[in-house]
């Protein structure tokens, strides 16, 4: 059963063709020392532009390594991801992946890792989108600073923006906020709706948190433990700004708590 | 508790300062006690030390040795950087190449000394060959290990930008091996120091390994003698300081541990 239908809408065997990132019969083994594990198996997603989606499962599903395959870092071994109808043959700066650990170069002030893949652009509009992007994250006045000389929710902001920067059409965050505390975590997530607002990105979006991933997604899709299939797609209809108290909050929160078979109560 | 306690600045030069003073009078009161002959007090060092920076000749010396270090170690960083990041980032050709450098790498350079003064005869080129066999192969290790363990995550976001291969070694690889590099360039330099006083004892006329032997051979006289190890000591940490100085750039401080 890769893809079941919710009590709300799935993605939709017709929207197929025209979505902005698809994968088709995407699978995924390793092999490891003898052993053969099998780590996806017979994913079917289809991602429309300018959406939000979170990709939500238990810790070590396989989740991130689906997110490598449509990054272009891992191949899969059957079935094929597609972006814009073209198989996907490697990492492209049209879709740009925000890591777990902190991917920012510490070798680099943070206006040289926003202008890390602006090398082609002419000076002016170099220091113009350097400038655009400071901003938007909240970074100003910190433009000559060292990645160690930042708290960890400033150095997840500047990885955004130096993804952000190159224009891509596509974000690929691999649990971006994992690391940081409760509250930074919070403001982020605001930060990252008002960025996807404004740029109209489109954005996947790895995470273990249900609550976060209820705030954030048009979508959630919700997969099993290893080996990783689609178990459940959760349309989340409650517009933004989301309040998180709400019944329909909650009932779509309950219900994903149900699914993955936690009952929500310690 | 005074030892959680930051020192306090004066506190940094004196303890230190205490210590050495402490060393040097055990040597003087050694020197006194025992009534030996051969070795010298450091007060007669201190005369020894006098005579030769008045003598023109220190300076020369001090020269020369420096001049067969930057040849030799210039040498050794110029081909030993670029032998180590291919190394490093072609891992078939390190695996090729790497039990040949692992075999030479534990000769100590002194072992070269016959064949170097075979192939080059007495002279500068023997001496700067040997300090280049010195720091060649830590500089190249180090170069292979840090291009090594450059976190994957540096490469797959420089891949994602669009780099070719060329473009990712010079921007993320090598940057992100920056300090491990500069360590091994450190301990190469410390070895070059070391080296070029033993090569100058047999190999050259000149040089503070030359001022030594010499200095023991025509009169015997220690005083010179340990007042010449006490100066090569002393450039020695001053170089070393330098070397401490690159660390602290601040494109791979990262890359460090700074207690300040």
């Amino acid at each position: 059963m890769p893809t079941q239908t919710a009590g709300q809408h799935s993605s939709t065997r017709e929207s197929v063709d025209t979505a902005k990132l698809s994968t088709h019969n995407l699978g995924m083994v390793f092999h490891r020392g003898g052993e053969t594990i099998s780590v996806l198996e017979k994913i079917n997603l289809a991602v429309a532009d300018g959406e939000f989606v979170c990709l939500l499962g238990p810790s070590g599903c396989g989740k991130s390594t689906l997110l490598n395959t449509m990054a272009g870092f891992l191949s899969p071994t059957s079935g094929e991801v597609r972006v814009d109808n073209q198989i996907v043959q490697g990492p492209d700066p049209r879709r740009i992946f925000v890591f777990q650990e902190r991917g920012v170069f510490p070798w680099l002030t943070v206006e040289g890792n926003i202008a890390f893949g602006l090398a082609n652009l002419t000076r002016e509009e170099r220091e113009r989108r350097i400038a655009h992007y400071v901003q938007m994250v909240g970074l100003q006045g910190f433009e000559k600073a060292y990645p160690s000389e930042l708290s960890g929710g400033m150095k997840q902001r500047l990885e955004v923006a130096r993804a952000l920067a190159v224009n891509p059409d596509m974000l690929l965050l691999d649990e971006p906020f994992g690391a940081l505390d409760s509250i930074t975590r919070l403001t982020m997530r605001q930060e990252l709706l008002r960025i996807w607002q404004t740029e109209r990105k489109t954005i996947v979006f790895v995470t273990h948190d249900i609550d976060e991933a209820v705030q954030l997604a048009d979508r959630v899709v919700v997969m099993s433990a290893r080996p990783a299939s689609i178990q459940q797609i959760v349309t989340i209809d409650i517009p933004h700004p989301r309040d998180i108290s709400s019944a329909r909050y909650l009932e779509l929160r309950d219900g994903i708590f149900a699914q993955i078979g936690l009952a929500h109560k310690i | 508790m005074r030892s959680l306690q930051a020192p306090r600045r004066w506190e940094k030069f004196l303890w230190p300062a205490v210590a050495f003073a402490l060393l040097l009078a055990a040597w003087h009161f050694a020197v006194i006690w025992t009534g030996t002959k051969v070795l010298p007090s450091p007060l007669e060092v201190k005369k020894g030390l006098a005579e030769l920076l008045q003598e023109h000749v220190l300076w020369n010396d001090i020269q020369d040795s420096l001049r067969r270090v930057a040849i030799g170690f210039g040498l050794a960083a110029l081909l030993g950087i670029p032998l180590g990041l291919t190394l490093g980032w072609y891992p078939a050709a390190n695996r090729v190449v790497n039990p040949a450098i692992q075999i030479l790498r534990p000769i100590s350079p002194i072992a070269w000394i016959p064949v170097a003064i075979l192939f080059l005869g007495v002279g500068d080129h023997a001496a700067t060959s040997l300090i280049f066999l010195g720091a060649f192969f830590p500089i190249v290790v180090s170069c292979v290990d840090g291009v090594n363990n450059v976190p994957s995550v540096f490469r797959r976001a420089g891949r994602n930008f669009g780099l070719t291969p060329l473009q990712l070694l010079g921007r993320v690889v090598f940057p992100a091996a920056l300090p491990q590099i500069i360590v091994g360039l450190r301990i190469a330099f410390g070895i070059a120091w070391l080296v070029v006083v033993a090569a100058e004892m047999v190999a050259v006329d000149s040089g503070l390994g030359y001022l030594i032997i010499d200095s023991r051979n025509s009169g015997k006289r220690y005083d010179l003698v340990v007042a010449a190890m006490l100066l090569i000591g002393i450039i020695g940490l001053g170089l070393d300081f330098l070397f401490r100085g690159l660390e602290r750039a601040k494109s791979v401080r990262w890359g460090f541990r700074h207690e300040s």
